[in-house]
Parts: C-alpha cells; structure tokens; sequence
C-alpha cells in the first residue's frame, strides 16, 4: 500500500489520531520546524529515526560555521559554481500579485528533540531494518519502555564485536593509523592495531556492520543512555589509552587525531554539550 | 553584558594534591582572587571531558584541573590520564571557538600553596581579560529564532486545544544532551 499525504491532509487529521509517526532528519528550516510542530501536533508518539534526527547527524557538522559561510562557499566559492551576478535564494519573491516563498535557513542545526517533544528513538546511519522492526512490534504490541528511550540494546558495541577477544585489557595505543593508508587484519581489535574505533562508546545493535566490513566503528549509534555527551565520553576513552606519559610525545601521537570534532562528533555535534561553535557570525 | 561581571571558574582539584595545597593556602592566610569554584574529586584521573564541557555549559567561564605532579600520583597513572584527555580537549575546545586560557590543567603537590595562589591569579586575570563565556545566555539567544515559529503556530490556533499549545517548545537553556526526560520538560 503507498499512499501521498499532502500537508493539507495532516492538519485536516484530528489532534493525536497519529498513532507514532517517525520522522527522520535534523532540523534546520524553517519548513522542516513547522512540519515537526505539525506532526507533534497530530501524533500520540513521535519517534526520531536515525542519528539526523536523534542528534542533528552529519548535517550538524555545519555547527562549526556560520551560516553566511556556508552560502558564501556554496554560493560564490565552490569550485563549479559561476554566480557572477552574486545571486543568493531569498525567503520571498513578488512577481507581479504573486509572492513565492521559500522556508528560513536556520543559523543552527538541530535535532528533533531540540524543537518538539521526542518520544522514542531509533538510532543509527542508517538505522538496522531489525530495530525498526522491533520498534514497530513494541508499539503495536503497546510494549514500549518508559518515554524517551532509545529502541537500541543499552551496551556498548565492542560488547558485541567479533573481535571481542583480541581486544587487550589493558589498551596501550603509540599511533593512531588512517584506515585508507594502512594494512587493516580482519580479525584483531582494531583499536588494538591503531585505527580509531569508537566501539567503547557507541551503542550496540546495528549488528558491527563496519566492523564485519573491516572497517572502524564511527559512532553512528550514539551514546548508551550513562553518557550526556557521545563526543567527550569517546574522547576520554580513547586518549586515556595513549601509551605515552610526557606532554609533547602525548602531542605527537594525538596528532593522529587531526580533527576531533569531526571524529568524535560525527553524527551527533546538536547533541555535544556546547552545541556548536562559539563565537559564530549570527545572520537573518 | 553584566555589570561588574566577575569570572566564574570551576575548579577539580584532586583530593591528595591540588585540594590540600587549596588547605594549606587557607591555614596559611594567603590571599587570592575568590573566583574559583572547587570541586573536591579523588584523582585529576577522574575527571571525565564532560564534567569540562558540562561546566561550559551551565554558565562556567574557565575550568581548572588540579593534580598530582607525574610520579606523584596516590593511584599511580590517573595523572597520565588526566594529561592525555587535557592535551586533546584543549584542542577540541579551541575548534570549538573556547579559548586555549579557559581551560587549565596544573600539577600542584600539597605543599604547593603558594603556587595555587600564583595559579588561581593568573588564570582569573586571563579569564578576566577574555570575558564572559556566558553559554546559557548564547544558547538562549541561538534559539530564539525557533521560538518565532511556534509563537505564531500557537497564536493561530486560536483557542483550539492543540498539544501544541499544551506544551512549549523544549528549553534549551541547560542542555543534558542524550537525556530525553530532562530535555522535554517544559
């Protein structure tokens, strides 16, 4: 069965007939902001699907920029862009008697929480098609846990991991190596063997698809429900295990780590406790 | 901007080292700038990042971390950890528009009172210099651009009980991010 709401059918709908609608993405419109408030409107449970709506996703990686840097860049500096004219989308246009409109760019990103009242999560990128098919068993079979719960195990994904055996007790990392310009074994630990696995950290259920794939765990799950903050609590994690104890041989082995924000926050920068980049050029 | 704004800084000290040198600087009658908060915790190694960015966060402007000098440390390696987490988060912090002098790791040993009080001085004159960080302020103002949206949604609804109107958009004034509850509160 596939069916085509338009938004003229939604607000048609009475109050909460919705029995849980999932709405997926970060929110950064001002469209985007009013279907939320729509949907909130017409549903018993809203559940945010995937790390765009859990924690703002990829998309939130744009908190580390104004927002006039981002259209100047897309605008006026990408290397296949002419705009000679400097022309820029505007939120109204009159034509004659016609005005056309297009939604606010927001100056922040934000997850779905961050603009209504989340019932449940789903977390993942993609989220596993297993987890949605439990999530919808707990509703239909009205055996959910209590409100704002993610739909996801509560461990940690190295719980879980295939290699779960050759990870050491006692981790000593001397260099952190870039997967694309290393040798990965497909079956020890790969924090073990250097690469940046952000396993310790990350909430289990999506089956240590990257893992399998012999590719580094990059977050995409989230926290466990014990972390307020996915990025700092991985950071800890990981540099607590620099087997080194002087600060510029510390140095020397973190520069492994060019870029923390983007590592550590991948999916998730709405979500860290500073939510974006202080000091940033506000704009309408 | 307030007036007479005076810096706010949170300050671990670890029990062993850096709170009694904090002691000994009390006994002692040494006079120093009253803007550190101090947190009493049993080992810099227990300071966990977020503890710093939760800090930022509830409206700190600088953090300070207080241990034990290398070989020094009561459980052996929990000043290493420290360190390491410190070298990163102040870079992390720094890309995250935080300047380098609001956040702070020192070693102080318990007899170092004296240097507590050179520590405490100087950072706060830093902080001092560099203003307010006032992030509960700054999200407040980030999010006013959602509040317009849904004070016209609420105003158009006009008398109809929507749960809409029943409930405010989410205040993000102190963030525990990952925390649903604590974020849909009203």
């Amino acid at each position: 069965m596939a069916v085509d709401f338009k938004k003229k059918d939604v607000q048609a709908m009475a109050d909460r007939s919705i029995a849980a609608t999932l709405i997926n993405g970060a929110i950064r419109t001002s469209e985007q902001e009013e279907m939320a408030l729509l949907l909130r409107q017409k549903s018993k449970l809203i559940i945010a699907y995937g790390s765009c709506a859990q924690s703002g996703g990829v998309p939130a990686l744009a908190n580390q920029f104004a927002r006039e840097e981002l259209l100047h860049y897309v605008y006026d500096e990408a290397p296949s862009v002419h705009n000679s004219a400097g022309l820029r989308p505007q939120p109204e246009l009159k034509d004659g008697d016609k005005t056309v409109l297009l939604p606010e760019f927001r100056n922040v990103v934000r997850s779905l929480d961050q603009v209504i009242d989340v019932d449940y999560y789903i977390p993942g990128c993609a989220p596993n098609p297993k987890l949605l098919k439990e999530a919808l068993d707990a509703i239909l079979t009205g055996k959910l846990p209590p409100k704002g719960a993610v739909l996801a195990p509560d461990k940690a994904l190295c719980d879980n991991c295939p290699r779960i055996d050759s990870k050491p007790q006692d981790l000593k990392i001397g260099e952190f190596k870039r997967p694309h310009l290393s040798t990965i074994d497909p079956e020890i630990c790969l924090l073990a063997q250097g690469f940046l696995c952000l396993g310790p950290a990350t909430r289990s259920g999506c089956g240590e698809r990257c893992i399998r794939g012999n590719m580094p765990c990059t977050g995409c799950f989230g926290p466990t429900s014990r972390v307020h903050d996915h990025g700092a609590k991985i950071l800890s994690a990981l540099t607590s295990s620099v087997a080194a104890t002087e600060k510029n041989e510390i140095d020397r082995i973190l520069e492994g780590i060019p870029d923390p924000v983007g590592t550590f926050y991948r999916y998730g920068l709405a979500k860290c406790l500073l939510r974006r980049k202080i000091g940033l050029t506000d704009s309408k | 901007m307030v007036e007479n704004w005076e810096p706010r800084i949170i300050a671990f000290f670890c029990n062993w080292c850096t709170y009694t040198a904090a002691d000994l600087a009390g006994v002692s009658r040494l006079k120093y700038e009253p803007n550190t908060r101090v947190i009493r915790v049993m080992c810099s190694g227990r300071i966990d990042p977020q503890f710093v960015l939760a800090a930022f966060a509830h409206g700190a402007d600088g953090v300070l971390i207080g241990g034990c000098h290398p070989n020094d440390c009561h459980y052996l390696e929990g000043n290493y950890k420290a360190l390491r987490r410190a070298r990163l988060m102040r870079r992390l912090l720094s890309d995250m528009g935080i300047e380098e002098e609001r956040f702070r790791l020192e070693w102080i040993s318990a007899a170092e009172g004296e240097k507590l009080r050179e520590v405490v001085n100087d950072m706060v004159s830093k902080v001092r210099a560099l203003g307010p960080l006032n992030l509960p302020s700054r999200f407040k103002e980030w999010d006013r651009e959602v509040e317009v949206l849904q004070k016209e949604i609420e105003a158009n609804s006009g008398g109809v009980d929507t749960c809409l109107t029943n409930q405010k958009l989410v205040s993000i004034g102190v963030p525990l991010a990952g925390v649903a509850k604590s974020q849909s509160s009203t």
